[in-house]
């Protein structure tokens, strides 16, 4: 190495160098956050397993065909179900008791708590790939497609009487935007702001128009609030359900094709060289975004599902030393967040959803003080 | 012996504007071919048809003497493009992550094996930035970030090393030695295209010389070029100095 090189390596990174020294060096460092991972993994299946619990007490689908009928009476897994969600609620009733609070013994807190664990999971899992492939408005615009799909829903469930998720017209809606986003970007070349800000405010004004006819035209009550701002109560035992399964879904896409994502991200143009699949890993994110948000509409909000994509990832993009690092604690500062966040929201009785994006920006400005880095490094497009 | 590079009567242009026109030229395995010509002369666009990111308007290109659009073999070529277009500056990412990407074209979906592993540590070593594995690639000096992506190509052990000025921003004495790092992967058999703006460099450096303005106006061994009038009649008559040491 020339002299020259081993200056500008001797002056430029001590700063933040000799700091993150000062916190941990790199062996117990790793140690904590894989263990905070595996916390985070746990709890996640706990979550995962209350709602498959809560599906299964009811016995779904046995009206469907004899051979179930006769599972659940031989079995009897609808009873043990019951039974052990009811120990679950029991459970909660010990911590209401301890905490001196009224929120762990309903099931219906549960289901709100479990779809934001995962929601602080997945949110940024694939935040990172976005705000460092510079896409983070494109997770805003989806998060504004989706409510145009919440509208859709419900006019459709008006007029049909259909008996299915709202939620699950609001992922199909929500999935073509993220389809017509990817054509709209492949055609201007770049991920040029303006087409995309024209469909993030079109597709919201196409979602409140909808719902004032459709309010005028029929009766369906809906918490539109909830949906807007997020709201604990909006979470049903359905939409529980998709997240729990999108989740996984979204989780075992990015573990399969992580180096794939992870090479687009860093160099598309040497990516398309290496014969990666560009186009096919861009549509992949684009999709995998837009079912996320949709899920994570119920917690935090059609105008702040962003933020969980972004935020957690720019606190760790400050601290982390490598991409994997970046990842972990994205979900770390993602998962704190939601459960901060919760915490303030229900024993302050406020929203959830600007609660978890406050206790996030929170954690931001301590990654900036310690890391020592500007963050201006990161940009939105 | 089949070319590395086969461009036949390859024309493109950017609406109606033709950024290159009817060229022609073939690369020989271990070849180490300077392409030149001044500013706005078509040279990356070049570069982008030979390695298939631009479909041509009109002409045929062959890699490895496959068809470019049915080339699958992305491991075969090593691609450093300019500073601008990566993510290097921004991205919280290390040295040997960004190098064990050269690996990701040969397992596809899988895990990176030990042996991986290894041939991307070895790169490190090759370049001479095994020292710097663990660092943050926005930490590096414009020099150390080009080394690492040379070993992302040695990594993914290409036969052909393609790159586009990629000593834009870097000092010279750290571009000397740069230059001397390909030229010693040429001499162990790797073929390089590189576009570079220093003339000077590239007759010093490269054994074929490539010059273009929109047309290919030379084409052969740099003893030839140095004694033709292709810079000339490219570049107009700028008066531009060519070093010449052969």
């Amino acid at each position: 190495m020339s002299r020259n090189e081993q200056g500008a390596v001797d002056q430029e990174p001590v700063g933040t160098d000799s700091v993150r020294n000062r916190i941990l060096s790199a062996g117990p460092r790793r140690t904590i956050e894989l263990s905070g991972i595996g916390v985070v993994g746990v709890l996640a299946a706990v979550m995962i397993a209350f709602i498959g619990l809560d599906w299964l007490r009811h016995g779904p689908a046995s009206g469907a065909h004899p051979l179930v009928e006769s599972l659940y009476a031989t079995t009897g897994i609808d009873r043990a179900a019951a039974a052990v969600f009811g120990q679950f609620l029991i459970g909660g009733q010990w911590i209401d008791y301890y905490l001196g609070t009224n929120v762990f013994r309903h099931s219906f807190m549960w289901r709100s708590i479990a779809t934001g664990v995962l929601v602080g999971i997945v949110a940024p899992l694939v935040g990172t790939f976005l705000v460092h492939r510079q896409m983070a408005l494109i997770g805003e615009t989806l998060a504004h497609t989706a409510f145009a799909g919440v509208a859709v829903g419900l006019l459709f469930i008006g007029v049909t009487g259909w008996n299915g998720s709202l939620l699950f017209v609001a992922l199909i809606v929500s999935v073509l935007g993220a389809l017509a986003v990817q054509w709209l970007t492949e055609r201007t070349n770049t991920f040029g702001d303006v087409p995309i800000a024209i469909m993030l405010t079109g597709s919201f004004a196409l979602g409140t128009l909808l719902i004032s006819w459709g309010r005028d035209v029929m009766t369906v009550s809906i918490d539109i609030e909830g949906f807007l701002f997020g709201s604990l109560a909006v979470v049903t035992a359905s939409g529980a359900r998709m997240m729990s399964v999108l989740s996984v879904v979204v989780v075992a896409l990015v573990a399969i094709t992580y180096k794939q994502l992870l090479f687009i991200t860093f160099d598309e143009q040497a990516a398309r060289v290496a014969r990666l699949n560009v186009r096919g890993y861009n549509t992949l994110l684009v999709v995998m975004t837009a079912v996320v948000v949709v899920g994570a509409m119920q917690v935090l909000g059609v105008i702040l599902v962003a933020g969980m994509l972004v935020i957690p990832v720019a606190a760790a993009s400050q601290v982390a030393q490598s991409f994997r690092e970046t990842l972990y604690l994205s979900v770390l500062v993602g998962q704190c967040s939601i459960l901060g966040g919760f915490a303030f929201a229900i024993s302050q009785g406020l929203p959830s959803g600007g609660s978890i994006i406050l206790v996030a920006i929170l954690f931001y400005l301590v990654a900036i003080a310690v890391s020592g880095r500007s963050g201006a490094a990161l940009s939105m497009h | 012996m089949t070319a590395v590079v086969d461009l036949r009567n390859v024309s493109f242009a950017y609406g109606d504007s033709p950024a290159i026109e009817d060229v022609s030229l073939q690369i020989d395995a271990g070849e180490f071919l300077g392409l030149i010509g001044p500013n706005g002369s078509g040279k990356t666009t070049l570069l982008h048809v030979m390695l298939g990111l631009l479909t041509p308007d009109s002409g045929s290109v062959k890699l490895f003497g496959e068809p470019v659009a049915g080339f699958e073999h992305g491991e075969r070529i090593g691609y450093v493009s300019q500073q601008a277009t990566n993510r290097g500056g921004t991205m919280p990412i290390t040295v040997r992550e960004c190098v064990r990407m050269g690996r990701f074209p040969h397992v596809g979906h899988g895990k990176l094996t030990p042996t991986d592993r290894e041939i991307a540590d070895e790169a490190l070593e090759t370049v001479g930035i095994a020292d710097l594995a663990e660092r943050r690639v926005n930490q590096l000096s414009g020099g150390q970030r080009q080394r690492a992506y040379i070993a992302r190509a040695i990594a993914s052990e290409a036969d052909l090393l393609a790159l586009d000025e990629p000593t834009v921003g870097v000092d010279a004495e750290s571009r000397d030695e740069f230059y001397r790092l390909l030229e010693s992967l040429n001499d162990s058999g790797i073929t390089i295209v590189l576009i570079e703006h220093d003339i000077g460099v590239v007759t010093d450096r490269a054994d074929h010389i490539a010059c273009i303005n929109t047309k290919l106006y030379h084409h052969g061994d740099t003893e030839s070029f140095v004694e033709s009038d292709a810079l000339s009649e490219a570049y107009g008559n700028t008066g531009e100095v060519v070093h010449h040491h052969h």
